[in-house]
């Protein structure tokens, strides 16, 4: 299967004014911010948001965000992004909260049940 | 020191957002909203968009500064976090000099333990279950398939990353730099020649 979104198809990230970005394209701080966007990017391209909710939804977070007293300087932008991606994502009943917040605690499990070095592998439930 | 052994002991989870991220992501991937390999091929396209440029700043500074090479030798963590690069997974940072008899070479055989502050994302090679075992088993092999070659006579050295420490690889300063800036030299360093898979660019050619 090739993946969605090739890189001439990136959507308009010029519609993402405080996208963290060089000359070249957008930035990471961290592993986990990259998946965050490879994610949304991915869930677009299938066709399960179009990028002006997508758009909407990341302004009105950070927007929240913002009004509660968040700096932003930058540093804080992808935190945002998740928090709009996960309410994206139940909006559209692709994962209810519940769901979400289920399987974060069975990572954390299996995370502390697995010797350093092995494979991290899932046991839900 | 033993660079050797991975422990006994857990796995610590990652920050929240991370684990965040990683709920999400699989359960989209188990209900096939998303292809896994897809977003590994986004993430990849990225992999030199967090940090090599970092350290390749550690690097050039290395080889214009030897005060600051005595630090980076005595305590490579301190004196990385004096260029502000700091953060998870590279809190016990190492440096390993390469010399004219001398080539490093890092791997992480039993995980894909990686430097990222200073080094960005780890490439998918890396990663791969013939990287790391065969940097061990047959180094020089793994050096002559990314075009490699060394002399007879130089010794390689093989580290394997763990979870208390990250290896990264000071290459030599190449020929004909003399008196360059470290802006100059920057380009030069690239991400293969701090995991040591690769020497530092060469001076011709480059955007000096």
């Amino acid at each position: 299967m090739t993946p969605a979104t090739t890189p001439d198809q990136l959507p308009a990230l010029e519609a993402l004014p405080d996208l963290p970005r060089d000359d070249d394209g957008p930035v990471f701080r961290e592993p986990w911010e990259a998946s965050a966007f490879a994610i949304t990017l991915e869930l677009h391209a299938a066709g399960h948001f179009t990028w002006d909710e997508w758009a909407t939804t990341l302004s009105q977070q950070i927007s929240a965000a913002q009004a509660a007293g968040d700096p932003d300087l930058g540093n804080t932008y992808y935190r945002h992004w998740l928090a709009a991606l996960e309410s994206l994502v139940t909006t559209k009943a692709l994962a209810t909260p519940e769901a979400l917040d289920l399987r974060a605690q069975d990572w954390v499990r299996a995370y502390r049940s697995t010797p350093h070095g092995h494979p991290v592998k899932l046991k839900t439930g | 020191m033993a660079h050797d052994h991975h422990g006994d002991e857990m796995t610590e989870p990652p920050s929240e957002m991370a684990l965040r991220v990683q709920a999400l992501e699989s359960l989209l991937v188990e209900k096939g909203l998303v292809d896994p390999k897809a977003l590994d091929v986004i993430v990849d396209r990225y992999e030199n968009r967090v940090g090599p440029r970092n350290g390749a700043h550690v690097v050039a500074r290395a080889w214009t500064d030897p005060d600051y090479l005595e630090r980076l030798r005595a305590d490579a963590t301190a004196a990385i976090a004096e260029l502000d690069y700091t953060g998870r997974q590279g809190e016990h940072m190492v440096v390993v000099e390469n010399g004219p008899k001398l080539h490093n070479l890092v791997v992480c055989t039993l995980c894909s333990c990686y430097p990222w502050p200073v080094l960005g994302l780890p490439p998918a090679w890396y990663k791969s279950s013939p990287y790391r075992s065969r940097a061990v088993i047959d180094p020089r092999g793994v050096l002559a398939e990314f075009g490699t070659m060394l002399d007879e006579d130089v010794e390689v050295k093989v580290w394997d990353s763990t979870s208390e420490v990250r290896f990264l690889v000071l290459p030599e300063r190449p020929e004909g730099t003399e008196g360059w800036t470290i802006e100059q030299l920057i380009p030069l360093v690239s991400r293969n020649s701090m995991i040591g898979v690769e020497k530092a660019r060469p001076a011709t050619g480059a955007a000096a």
